[in-house]
C-alpha cells in the first residue's frame, strides 16, 4: 500500500472505530449519573447499580435465558455434530437437498420463523413459558454448529483416519482416538456460538415466551420502551463488560489453542 | 454401501425432524392460513381466499414493505462502503490485527437492544448531540432526529455494519498473495491491480456480508420501534401487530411469506448476477 493510501485508510478506520464505540462509552458514563432524567451530567453514583441487583425482575430473567442457552447448547451441538459427521464422511441419496434445508435457518428472517413457531404453538394449544423459546433457538444454532464444524472437518487430514484403520482400529475406536480430538476445538467452538445465539436472540425470544418467563433481551426491550433509564443503562454496562470479558478470554484461549497446534 | 447409507440417514435424523418439526412445517402452517378467510380475532375459516394478499398490497400495508426494501438496500450499501476498506485495512494492520479484530467483536456480540438504547441517548431532543451542539451554538433549537428515516438508517448500520465487516476482512485476509504480486510484476498499477484483482477475489465476502446484513435488516422491527417510537413502520412492525395486535393471522402470515420471498430472491438475484459458476462462494 502507498503511504498517503494507508494514512487515509487509517484515519477512516479511526473514525468507524469511534463510530462504534462512542455510543457504548456514553452509554456506559451515563450509568454513573447522579440523575434520572435526561442526559445532563449531574455527579458520580453507584446506585442504579445497587438497585439493579437488588431487581428480582432482572435476576430471573437472566436465569431464565442462562437456563434456555444451556438448553439450547446440548441439543444443538449434538445434532450439529452428527449432521456435520454425517454431511462430511457419508454420499447418501439426497444430501444435497439435506445440505439446502441446513442452510434455511441461516437465511430465514428470524421474525418469520418466530410467527410460525407461534402458530404452531397454537394450533397444538402448548402453553407459552419457558421451554417454548427452546426449539427455535436450536433450529438457529443447530446449522450455525453444522456450519462451523464443516468447515473444521474439511481442513481435517483424511490420512489420518486411514492410518488408524489400516492399523487395525475399528470404525467406533477411530472415531473417539483420532476423529473427535481433531474436530474438538470445532465442537468447542460450534457450542460456544450456539450459547451466544441463544442469549442473544431477541425475536423468537419475544414471540414464543410465555408471560412471566421473560428472557434477558425480552426485558431489555420492555425496559428501553419504557424510555429512557439509568437502570437500563447500568445493565446495558454489565452486559457490554460481560462480552468484553468473554471476547477476551475466548479470544486467549485461541490463540494459545493455535500456537499449541502450529495454526489451524 | 448399504449399511452406511443406513448410518447416514440415522445421524441425520434427529437434526432432520427437529428441522422438519419446528421449521417445515410450521412455515408450511402458515403458508396454508394465509390463504385462508379471516373470521377476526384470530379465528380461521378454511376457505380460499386471497384477502390476505389484497390487503397486504393495499396502499395501508404496501407503504411498510416498500419502506423496509428501501432503507434496507440503502444500509447495506452504506454497510458496504464502509467496512470494505475497514476491513482492508484491519487485513493489512501487521501485529495489530488481532486485537484490531477483537474490537469488533465487542459492538458484534453486544445486544442489539442495548446498541439501539444507546442511540436513544444520543439522539433525543434532550440527548448527548443536542446539548452540545446547543451548548457550542451551532444550533439554536434540538434538532429532531428520533423519529426519522435518518435514525433508522442509523440503527440499521450501526446494528448490522459488523455483519458486513467479517466476512469482507475474512476474504481480504485469505487472499493469495502471489496474486498481487504476480499482478505488481506484469506492471499493474496499485490502482488497477485493486480493481482487477483483489476486488474480484474478494467479491464472494462482500456477497457474504451482503446477504447477511440485508436479511436481518429488512426484517428487523426494533429499530423502527425504538428509534422512532413505532411512528415509522418496517416490514417487521406489521407481522408483529398483525399477530399481537390486530389478531389477524391471514394478513401476518401473508406478509411473512412475501418477506420470505422476498429475502429469497434478493439471494438468487445476488448470486446469480455476481457469481462466476462457482456456487460454493455463498457463505
Amino acid at each position: 500500500m502507498r503511504e498517503g493510501t494507508k494514512k487515509t485508510l487509517f484515519v477512516f478506520t479511526i473514525l468507524v472505530f469511534a463510530f462504534f464505540y462512542i455510543p457504548i462509552l456514553v452509554l456506559m458514563v451515563f450509568s454513573f449519573n447522579d440523575s434520572k432524567i435526561g442526559t445532563v451530567w449531574t455527579g458520580f453514583t453507584f446506585d442504579w447499580y445497587i438497585r439493579l441487583f437488588s431487581n428480582s425482575q432482572i435476576i430471573d430473567a437472566a436465569f431464565n435465558s442462562l437456563f434456555i442457552a444451556i438448553v439450547t447448547t446440548v441439543i444443538s451441538t449434538v445434532l450439529g455434530t452428527l449432521a456435520a459427521l454425517t454431511l462430511h464422511r457419508y454420499g447418501f441419496p439426497g444430501k444435497r437437498t439435506v445440505g439446502f434445508v441446513f442452510y434455511i435457518p441461516v437465511v430465514i428472517p428470524d421474525i418469520v420463523l418466530a410467527v410460525a413457531l407461534l402458530v404452531l404453538y397454537s394450533f397444538l394449544n402448548v402453553k407459552l413459558g419457558l421451554a417454548t423459546v427452546i426449539p427455535g433457538h436450536v433450529v438457529f444454532a443447530t446449522s450455525f454448529v453444522i456450519l462451523v464444524l464443516l468447515a473444521r472437518l474439511a481442513g481435517l487430514d483424511k490420512a489420518l483416519e486411514e492410518a488408524a484403520k489400516d492399523l487395525g482400529a475399528n470404525e467406533w475406536h477411530t472415531f473417539w482416538k483420532v476423529t473427535f480430538p481433531l474436530i474438538y476445538p470445532g465442537i468447542l467452538a460450534g457450542a460456544l456460538l450456539a450459547f451466544t445465539i441463544s442469549l442473544d436472540e431477541f425475536v423468537v425470544a419475544f414471540f414464543t415466551t410465555g408471560p412471566g418467563s421473560n428472557t434477558l433481551p425480552v426485558l431489555v426491550y420492555s425496559m428501553v420502551r419504557r424510555g429512557v433509564s439509568p437502570e437500563i443503562n447500568a445493565l446495558s454496562t454489565i452486559l457490554i463488560l460481560a462480552v468484553v470479558l468473554v471476547i477476551v478470554i475466548v479470544g486467549w484461549r485461541m490463540n494459545r489453542m493455535n500456537k499449541q497446534q502450529g495454526g489451524i | 454401501m448399504i449399511r452406511n447409507i443406513r448410518t447416514a440417514y440415522l445421524m441425520l435424523s434427529p437434526s432432520l425432524v427437529w428441522l422438519l418439526v419446528f421449521l417445515v412445517v410450521p412455515v408450511g402452517m402458515i403458508t396454508v392460513i394465509s390463504f385462508t378467510t379471516n373470521l377476526g380475532f384470530g379465528g380461521i375459516l378454511y376457505e380460499f381466499s386471497m384477502e390476505a394478499y389484497r390487503l397486504a398490497f393495499s396502499s395501508l400495508y404496501a407503504k411498510a414493505i416498500w419502506q423496509s426494501l428501501w432503507w434496507s438496500v440503502i444500509a447495506t450499501v452504506i454497510c458496504g462502503i464502509i467496512a470494505y476498506p475497514f476491513a482492508y485495512f484491519i487485513a493489512h494492520a501487521g501485529k495489530w490485527k488481532n486485537f484490531l479484530l477483537l474490537l469488533v467483536m465487542v459492538p458484534f456480540w453486544t445486544n442489539l437492544l442495548i446498541r439501539l438504547y444507546s442511540w436513544i441517548i444520543l439522539m433525543n431532543n434532550q440527548g448527548v448531540i443536542n446539548n452540545l451542539l446547543l451548548k457550542i451554538g451551532i444550533i439554536d433549537e434540538p434538532i429532531t432526529m428520533l423519529y426519522t428515516p435518518f435514525a433508522i438508517i442509523v440503527g440499521l448500520v450501526y446494528g448490522f455494519l459488523p455483519f458486513m465487516i467479517l466476512p469482507i476482512y475474512a476474504s481480504i485476509e485469505q487472499l493469495d498473495k502471489t496474486y498481487l504480486e504476480a499482478a505488481e510484476d506484469l506492471g499493474a498499477n496499485p490502482v488497477k491491480t485493486f480493481l482487477t484483482v483483489t476486488l474480484p477475489l474478494t467479491f464472494p465476502g462482500v456477497l457474504t456480508g451482503t446477504i447477511i446484513t440485508f436479511v436481518p435488516a429488512i426484517s428487523v422491527f426494533v429499530v423502527t420501534d425504538l428509534l422512532t417510537g413505532g411512528r415509522l413502520l418496517m416490514i417487521g412492525n406489521v407481522i408483529r401487530d398483525a399477530f399481537l395486535v390486530e389478531m389477524n393471522w391471514q394478513l401476518g402470515s401473508a406478509i411473512s411469506l412475501l418477506l420470505m420471498i422476498l429475502v429469497l430472491l434478493s439471494i438468487v438475484v445476488l448470486i446469480k448476477f455476481t457469481s462466476s459458476d462457482d456456487d460454493s462462494s455463498l457463505l
